[in-house]
């Protein structure tokens, strides 16, 4: 017993210093809160974007010209009308943030999901066949991620034209590597392991060793990924409608609204806060969901 | 080791070609040269002459060839559509901005990242830990141009401390780098840590404590030179991705470098700039994941056997 217990602190302690009992409790419930709170974060993002013209108190594009400027109602000066306030068209600055989270969600899933396809496709292929197609896809997986990925985008988008559409096939195409990335290395060891082996030894086709065998043990992982990139392609998206090259004007997105703040930044400073704040509370929720369902699916890679 | 050094080389080389294919074809179908640069009166035997002048008559490869020749041997972007002077002339003005600014980012992230990052895993579980922890969650969900901008409110605006824009001495340095900083600041903390953690529960850890070595001789020689394996790789893998935040940190503070280049070029058409700056980014970020690659392979020789 006494052996026990001198063995398990050497491995729970590095060189001398001993963290108590209470500060591991802590640090495990503070996780677990985290979690929690990344996935109420996420929620309240979800329902403003579902139901964005009931949670919304005005119309985002409707304008107000005598009240425009109004500062947000916590602030000297704000009325009771425009809780956060109005731009300097006088729209309801909360009414466009509410909408601006259907644009920012809806970009960030389907350019995801545009990436994911073709990324999990292409490492699918070059994990199980090995071989030409391996070092094929391996290659145009590194020319690719020595692309500068935010000029790719912006490119793209001017190929094609700015409209949400095309944002959505700017973002998915340039972020794919990711995914063909970590599908190729899963693959190859998944590849390997004895009940894969035992299918293909039993005459299987490819299709269905792939997709029963293969696929379904790579649905944690690319979850896990899916969900951070999700994050990021929200906050390039808002980088793109930052520059204008993005969502344009009237529309309400997040990051258009920023740029249109900068202009009044020296004097209004809450007008490119508030936008800006509203894209850090949906990435860092996002973030949060994402680290959980990493410890969820797989508790070595637990970080703490 | 030099038979690594020239596999990779070769492979760097690849890299560089298929990416001046991708940059050539996207922005030949981008690009509309006639339009940019022939007054709106020409008629469609003007627009024929001119196109054949610039040689855009010839077969797609022709033009390739011609295009990718004059830059290696040459150095020669073509000429700027909108400012008429060659876009190598643009590039080389606005080059070393970029440069000072990606790598004093660097410096900053890695010098902050390093005893946080070490601390956090040697004291895990205390408040070190704990703010590590939340810097780098913060770090990741924040727009990198809206840390700039709120920088720019709170030091430049509010308090008055430091220049929002421009770059004439090192006090204008300060915001952009911070801004960049902390784009590659996260992910640097949390390998330092993650890989800490692991070599510091390593049999040689605690056989060289076991033999009476010194706590911060083990920390240092045993356990760190191991753990700094992971984020050398990383930063010169990540070399290019503090480009591309380069790109954006230099919009917001108006920094004249490639990137504010590369969008104001976009966003007036003048793609032959667009092209050098996309070419010249992309060499850099190909020499860092090099140089990260045969630096790898350096420390770990393990790697290169592999």
């Amino acid at each position: 017993m006494n052996n026990m217990s001198s063995e398990s602190k050497l491995e729970e302690t590095h060189l001398d210093y001993k963290p108590s009992m209470t500060s591991i409790v802590l640090k495990r419930m503070w996780q677990l809160r985290m979690g929690v709170f990344g996935f109420v974060l996420v929620l309240v993002l979800g329902l403003s974007a579902i139901f964005a013209s009931q949670v919304a108190t005005h119309d985002p594009l409707e304008q107000d010209i005598l009240a425009r400027l109004t500062p947000p109602s916590f602030l000297e000066g704000g009325g009771s009308t425009y809780f956060l306030g109005t731009d300097q068209l006088g729209r309801d600055l909360y009414s466009r943030i509410i909408y601006g989270a259907r644009i920012s969600l809806t970009i960030g899933l389907s350019a995801v999901l545009v990436s994911m396809v073709i990324g999990v496709l292409l490492g699918l292929a070059a994990g199980y066949f090995g071989g030409k197609i391996d070092a094929v896809v391996d290659f145009l997986v590194n020319a690719m991620l020595a692309f500068p990925f935010i000029l790719l985008a912006m490119t793209l988008v001017i190929a094609l034209g700015a409209s949400m559409e095309n944002i959505i096939i700017a973002l998915g195409l340039s972020n794919w590597p990711i995914f063909a990335r970590v599908t190729r290395i899963e693959t190859m060891k998944l590849r390997e392991q004895e009940f894969v082996l035992a299918a293909v030894s039993q005459g299987l086709s490819h299709v269905r060793i792939i997709l029963k065998h293969i696929l379904s043990n790579l649905a944690a992982p690319l979850l896990v990924i899916a969900t951070v990139e999700i994050a990021r392609a929200i906050i390039r998206e808002t980088f793109l409608s930052f520059l204008g090259l993005g969502i344009q004007a009237p529309t309400p997105s997040w990051g258009l609204m920023l740029a249109e703040g900068r202009d009044y930044m020296l004097t209004i400073w809450w007008l490119s806060t508030l936008p800006g704040f509203a894209i850090f509370l949906a990435a860092l929720g996002i973030n949060l969901v994402g680290d959980a369902l990493r410890d969820l699916f797989d508790p070595h890679m637990r970080k703490g | 080791m030099r038979n690594y050094i020239i596999y990779k080389l070769l492979h760097a080389l690849g890299v560089a070609f298929v990416i001046s294919i991708v940059s050539f074809i996207l922005l030949f179908y981008t690009a509309d040269p006639a339009s940019m640069l022939l007054p709106e009166t020409a008629d469609a035997a003007d627009i024929a002459a001119f196109e054949k002048d610039l040689g855009l008559d010839q077969p797609l490869v022709v033009q390739y060839g011609n295009w990718l020749a004059r830059i290696v041997f040459e150095g020669d972007f073509g000429n700027s559509w909108v400012a008429k002077i060659p876009a190598s002339d643009l590039i080389g003005v606005a080059l070393w901005p970029t440069l000072q600014l990606a790598l004093i980012a660097q410096i900053i992230a890695t010098a902050v990242a390093i005893p946080l990052g070490v601390l956090s895993a040697v004291k895990r579980y205390s408040i070190i830990d704990n703010i590590t922890t939340f810097i780098v969650l913060v770090g990741q969900a924040m727009p990198l141009f809206w840390l700039g901008i709120m920088l720019m409110i709170v030091f430049g605006v509010f308090l008055k401390w430091l220049p929002t824009s421009g770059s004439d001495t090192w006090v204008h340095l300060i915001l952009p780098s911070i801004t960049l900083a902390s784009f590659t600041l996260p992910l640097n903390m949390r390998l330092v840590r993650s890989g800490m953690l692991e070599v510091l529960s390593k049999d040689y850890v605690r056989t060289a404590r076991a033999k009476g070595v010194t706590r911060s001789a083990v920390l240092m020689k045993h356990a760190f030179r191991n753990a700094a394996i992971p984020l050398v790789t990383v930063t010169g893998m990540q070399f290019g991705a503090l480009l591309g935040g380069a790109v954006v940190t230099e919009t917001v503070f108006s920094w004249p470098g490639l990137g504010r280049l590369a969008v104001e070029s976009i966003q007036v058409g003048d793609f032959p700039v667009v092209q050098g700056v996309v070419l010249t980014l992309s060499g850099f970020t190909i020499l860092a994941n090099l140089a990260a690659d045969i630096g790898a392979a350096w420390i770990d020789p393990r790697i290169r056997f592999n």
